[in-house]
């Protein structure tokens, strides 16, 4: 039930932008207000999966995990609509112009990057996957880490002048991300024996 | 393409030109009243301009619609966000106000902007090109800068031209925040200030100019980026050196001091060979001088404008 109700209010922003278009509330440079809106709900989509594992250590809440997948794939639809926004609307198939952006202006290679890393981890979000990739998995889905460090950066560095935005949501990244480093610092504490020395012995038990 | 937008008639233009104005001499009555009751008079933006000569230096496009100019502006004094500026300025009161004249001139003046709202008045459609990548076709009424600049006589000494937009916090909510290093200012230099089309604007659309679009005084330099239009200017003074403008100042590498609309020229972040013209889908190209290099390109012949971007 609750899930459901999610769903749709993850496809909110787009049912905003729809109905802005069909009743010229996009203002005078529609195209740019596409790509901004859904540049912006692809980031925070993602920040709020972020968000999921740490809200559930702190509320014990564990039910969370259950929405995490399909918050996920929301920053992945909306990605793709952005994405799509810059081919079509904005560049209008203009292959050689869109590579050169993406060779040429770092925000969009970030920003690319950032995309071009979102579409394992989105083909590898079923269950079967989960399964058949075991331990890998979770080590592949750490990506999205850099994903996020990569979404914010390319904001950054597209503002002209005014930084506010791009810092706000640098800092609630780093509150998200700060967060799982001092877990890990703490449990590396805790449990890590000094480190043995290696040998072909204990090289061979690692295998 | 799915995006329908209102259509842009302008009341003014469905009203006869002699109700409305009898009805604007009501409206003027109904506010000196209103004023006793101490609400807030607003300064007569959309006043129909009187007298205003049509120019031939005028280009021969369509016209961006009037809601389109004036809800989508850069006017950081108002907000960096360019819907803002319709928003924050709503209340702002050009009024009184001057322009001094200053520097390296034998008669300093300093002009009030009622008088010079009665000096002769033409308008003229000028293409706007924005840094950002996009354009307009907008038609402002002014008189050339040069029109000034023959009464206060400069020096054989000036150089450039300084405008120094108006600083007041409490005015232009934009500046209680550091964007940019307030007052805004912007430079050009004598023989680009003493060009033919360079505009001081007072309107808009046959109207008095609105106040996100700089009232009451500002710029119109056709053929550079958007940003070295000062808007709101009272101060401008004749200096022997390149003034340094709040752009440079705020990031050297990416605005220089010339910043003619360049399609070689990229800014260092994204590409300026092309241009979303307001209205239109298909972005086009980008032209030198934004079209105006038949007029101006000879102010800088011999210049690498790479280096004197
Ligand atoms: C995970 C990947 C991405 C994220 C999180 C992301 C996020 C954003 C955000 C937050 C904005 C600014 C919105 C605003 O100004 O309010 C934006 C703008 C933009 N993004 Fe992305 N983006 C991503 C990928 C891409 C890709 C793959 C491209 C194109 C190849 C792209 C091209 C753009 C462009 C052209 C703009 C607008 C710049 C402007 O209007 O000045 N982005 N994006």
């Amino acid at each position: 039930m609750a899930k459901a109700a999610l769903f749709f209010v993850c496809l909110i922003p787009l049912g905003r932008l729809v109905w802005l278009a069909f009743n010229g509330g996009l203002g005078a440079n529609p195209i740019e207000f596409i790509t901004r809106s859904t540049g912006t709900w692809t980031l925070v989509l993602l920040l709020v999966t972020l968000s999921i594992t740490p809200l559930r250590k702190l509320t014990g809440y564990n039910a969370l995990i259950r929405v995490r997948r399909m918050l996920g794939l929301f920053a992945f639809f909306y990605v793709c609509l952005h994405f799509t926004t810059y081919i079509w609307l904005d560049q209008f198939f203009e292959w050689a112009s869109i590579l050169k952006d993406i060779k040429k202006r770092p925000f969009i290679t970030v920003g690319f990057a950032s995309f071009v890393l979102l579409i394992p981890l989105a083909l590898t979000s079923t269950n079967a996957m989960m399964r058949r990739l075991g331990r890998r998995w979770q080590q592949l889905h750490r990506l999205v880490y850099l994903i996020g460090i990569g979404g914010v950066v390319h904001y950054w560095w597209l503002v002209k002048k005014d930084i506010t935005q791009p810092a706000l949501y640098a800092l609630v990244l780093a509150l998200l991300l700060g967060y799982r480093l001092t877990l890990w610092l703490q449990a590396r504490k805790r449990v890590a024996p000094p480190p043995a020395p290696i040998t072909p012995v204990n090289l061979a038990s690692h295998k | 393409m799915l995006i329908r937008r209102p259509a842009d008639i302008k009341s003014s233009e469905i009203t006869d030109p002699l109700i409305y104005r009898q009805r604007r001499e009501f409206i003027k009555g109904a506010a000196a009243i209103s004023a006793l009751a101490a609400l807030p008079l607003r300064a007569d933006a959309a006043t129909k301009l009187s007298g205003v000569k049509k120019s031939t230096y005028t280009v021969d496009e369509v016209l961006t619609p009037f809601n389109d100019i004036t809800t989508y502006n850069n006017f950081y004094e108002f907000g960096t966000d360019k819907a803002s500026p319709a928003i924050q300025a709503r209340n702002f009161v050009p009024r009184p106000w001057t322009v001094t004249v200053e520097g390296m001139v034998k008669r300093p003046m300093t002009f009030d902007i009622d008088d010079l709202m009665k000096w002769p008045l033409e308008e003229r459609v000028y293409r706007l090109r924005c840094v950002e990548g996009w354009s307009m076709v907008i038609p402002w009424t002014g008189f050339p800068l040069n029109e000034i600049l023959k009464r206060v006589e400069p020096t054989g000494s000036a150089k450039f031209v300084e405008f120094t937009s108006l600083n007041d916090p409490k005015r232009m909510p934009g500046q209680r925040s550091p964007v940019l290093d307030w007052p805004y200012v912007e430079g050009l230099r004598l023989d680009e200030a003493q060009h033919p089309l360079t505009l001081m604007v007072v309107g808009l659309y046959g109207e008095v100019l609105p106040n996100q679009n700089g009232a009451p005084l500002r710029l119109a330099v056709p053929w550079k980026y958007g940003f070295k239009s000062a808007k709101s200017i009272v101060r401008i003074r004749l200096v022997e050196k390149a003034p340094i403008s709040s752009w440079m100042r705020a990031t050297p590498n990416e605005y220089g001091f010339f910043s003619n609309v360049n399609p070689d020229v990229d800014h260092p972040r994204w590409s300026q060979s092309k241009e979303r013209r307001i209205g239109e889908f298909l972005k086009r190209k980008t032209l030198p001088f934004n079209g105006y290099g038949a007029q101006v390109a000879a102010m800088y012949a011999g210049m690498d404008l790479r280096k004197f971007f």
